[in-house]
């Protein structure tokens, strides 16, 4: 005998039905421990219960002899009845008070029957116990639309008229990155939450800059419309909630004239799971879930936290991965443990890092096979992320192909001999960066001109991350906005389904 | 056919703006830099047209461009000025 869950179901969307009080037995007539019961049945409305028998399959069945209206048959057709109680199998006996389950026998058992009843000789002449048969609820072609028929979502529903298209709707309402969007229908939405375990109530984060709260429906209703499949969702809400860390400052970033956005950089099997591309063109159009985690992430940033291009968004420029950048790393070929390893992440667990970074650039090196050499062209290229003269303020992320990281990893280089390789080509003589030095206006002030040396980039502050096709002696870097407490700090964060 | 909301469903509240000062004249006038290059060089030119007009100026300083003010500077600005000029810089 067990107590029922059934009043807490409305978290999950499907809010109970009120039943009458009393007893209420869920049957089908293709169920042999239903049709042994029957006998059972009788005795208790013969007894004085009041009892409702809710039969799935068969509208005559059982065949009972009512007394005093207290025996109610119905025909549960549509099983939403059996749904709404969680019947799992039948036959099942509730006790039903104030309109809710409340305890309930499954299959027959004597000794559970006769206690929910206080009928002390029922079913006498039955066995001891049978085990029940599964509920038709429950079968794959009745419950996704039973769960679809019954679900409540707590976002508006707004209803198209007949001679209005939908992808032009989106357009209309302003929901969309300027690409058209799959029309968040309420069995799109239903799929994908199926996604993930968290219920759709959930907050996942305050999003600046309306600050507002966002649930994971109103995330699963963006991850529809950004082409999403169910699996990935796990991904864009450990990206929401990335992207609305403190740290991350989304709100400045968002708001910024700069050119950056959000950059996701995904590690561990879900990557491989997914079907995430961290080979050929890892950084560009093609694969599904790259594309449309991005884009869910910035859809849901945009329609929920209300930072849109031209309001809040600010961007002089912008650049095209605002619309979406997301990869992942090839950390089965990598020369080094990988860049979520490198930031905290055990072995095992995926995680997705988030970056405030512009578009990628090009670095062209095909002649160093000596890591010495190889790292000098990337701390040249380094140099110029955001300007040639300007220090500190700006992080980056080097995205070394497959081709350069075998310089490295044949002459047995780890991350850290290559971060310290650059930080320390990348350190200059302030008189070459002082503001006016080489005819140049922009620059460090001159209250710097006194230092020994001034480094390009902060200790933490240059990601390195393996990425690419097998083929082609190019890197990229991937420069960043304003950097730390001014500005922005990489987050990364552990998935959880 | 029936679409879910993907925005916050948020409803814009309405706000009467604040009553325009009627003179300059003893007016206590903030200046917000907002930590830009040159935003000091903007302010510092505003700042002797508005004394020029008898306006007393208080001198504020954001942190960081990339986040709003704290809390604190903003409710002292709310508390000594009549009015606040604010240099974006950009």
């Amino acid at each position: 005998m067990q107590n029922t869950h059934q009043q807490s179901s409305a978290a999950d969307g499907t809010p109970p039905r009120r039943e009458p009080d009393g007893l209420l037995l869920v049957v089908k007539h293709d169920c042999p421990t239903c049709q042994l019961v029957v006998p059972a049945l009788q005795e208790m409305i013969d007894g004085g219960l009041k009892l409702t028998v809710l039969s799935q399959d068969d509208p005559a069945f059982p065949q009972l002899s009512d007394v005093d209206g207290r025996c109610g048959q119905s025909f549960d057709s549509s099983l939403e009845r059996s749904h709404r109680l969680k019947t799992e199998i039948v036959p099942t006996l509730y006790v039903i008070h104030d309109g809710v389950a409340t305890e309930c026998a499954i299959g027959w058992n004597r000794a559970e029957w006769r206690q929910l009843t206080n009928l002390d000789d029922l079913g006498a002449s039955l066995p001891e116990s049978r085990p029940g048969c599964g509920s038709l609820n429950l079968e794959p072609a009745h419950l996704e639309r039973l769960e679809l028929q019954t679900k409540e979502f707590a976002s508006r529903r707004i209803e198209l008229g007949d001679q209005e298209d939908e992808f032009e709707a989106a357009f209309a309402r302003g929901w969309t990155d300027g690409l058209p969007v799959v029309p968040p229908t309420p069995e799109r939405v239903y799929r994908m939450l199926r996604g993930t375990d968290r219920a759709p109530t959930e907050l996942v984060a305050k999003i600046a800059p309306d600050h507002v709260d966002c649930t994971v429906e109103k995330v699963a209703i963006n991850a529809v419309m950004a082409g999403c499949l169910p699996e990935y969702l796990p991904v864009v809400l450990t990206a929401v909630e990335a992207a609305c860390d403190p740290v991350f400052n989304w709100h400045g970033l968002a708001a910024t004239t700069y050119f950056s956005g959000p950059v996701v950089m995904v590690n561990g099997p879900i990557a491989e799971k997914l079907g995430m591309n961290s080979g050929i063109n890892a950084l560009g159009q093609g694969n599904r879930a790259n594309m449309t985690i991005g884009r869910a992430l910035n859809l849901t940033l945009r329609n929920v936290g209300g930072a849109r291009p031209g309001e809040i968004d600010r961007a002089t420029l912008g650049n095209p991965g605002k619309l979406s950048f997301c990869f992942a790393e090839n950390e089965e070929q990598s020369p080094w443990p990988s860049l979520a390893q490198s930031r905290g992440i055990a072995v095992g667990d995926s995680a997705v890092t988030l970056f405030a970074g512009e578009g990628p650039r090009g670095l062209i090196d095909q002649l160093s096979r000596e890591p010495e050499s190889l790292s000098t062209s990337f701390a040249m290229t380094l140099k110029t992320v955001a300007h040639p003269k300007l220090i500190l303020g700006f992080d980056a992320v080097l995205v070394v192909s497959p081709e350069h990281a075998r310089v490295f990893k044949e002459a047995g280089w780890s991350r850290s001999d290559l971060t310290s390789r650059l930080h320390s080509l990348l350190t200059s003589p302030p008189k070459e960066l002082l503001r006016g030095a080489g005819g140049c206006a922009e620059g460090v002030p001159a209250a710097l001109a006194e230092a020994d040396a001034l480094p390009k980039f902060k200790p933490d502050g240059l990601l390195i991350v393996h990425a690419g096709g097998q083929a082609g002696l190019f890197s990229a870097i991937i420069g960043g906005w304003v950097n730390g407490d001014i500005g922005s700090t990489p987050v990364t964060k552990r998935i959880v389904q | 056919m029936q679409l879910l909301d993907p925005s916050s469903e948020l409803k814009p509240t309405h706000r009467p703006r604040s009553p325009r000062l009627e003179s300059l004249d003893g007016a206590v006038i903030g200046l917000l830099d907002i930590s830009k290059p040159r935003g000091d060089v903007f302010l510092d030119r505003v700042s002797e047209h508005l004394a020029k007009r008898g306006a007393r100026i208080e001198r504020y300083r954001k942190p960081t461009f990339t986040k709003n003010a704290p809390q604190d500077l903003r409710a002292k600005i709310s508390e000594t000025c009549d009015a606040v000029i604010e240099a974006l810089a950009d």
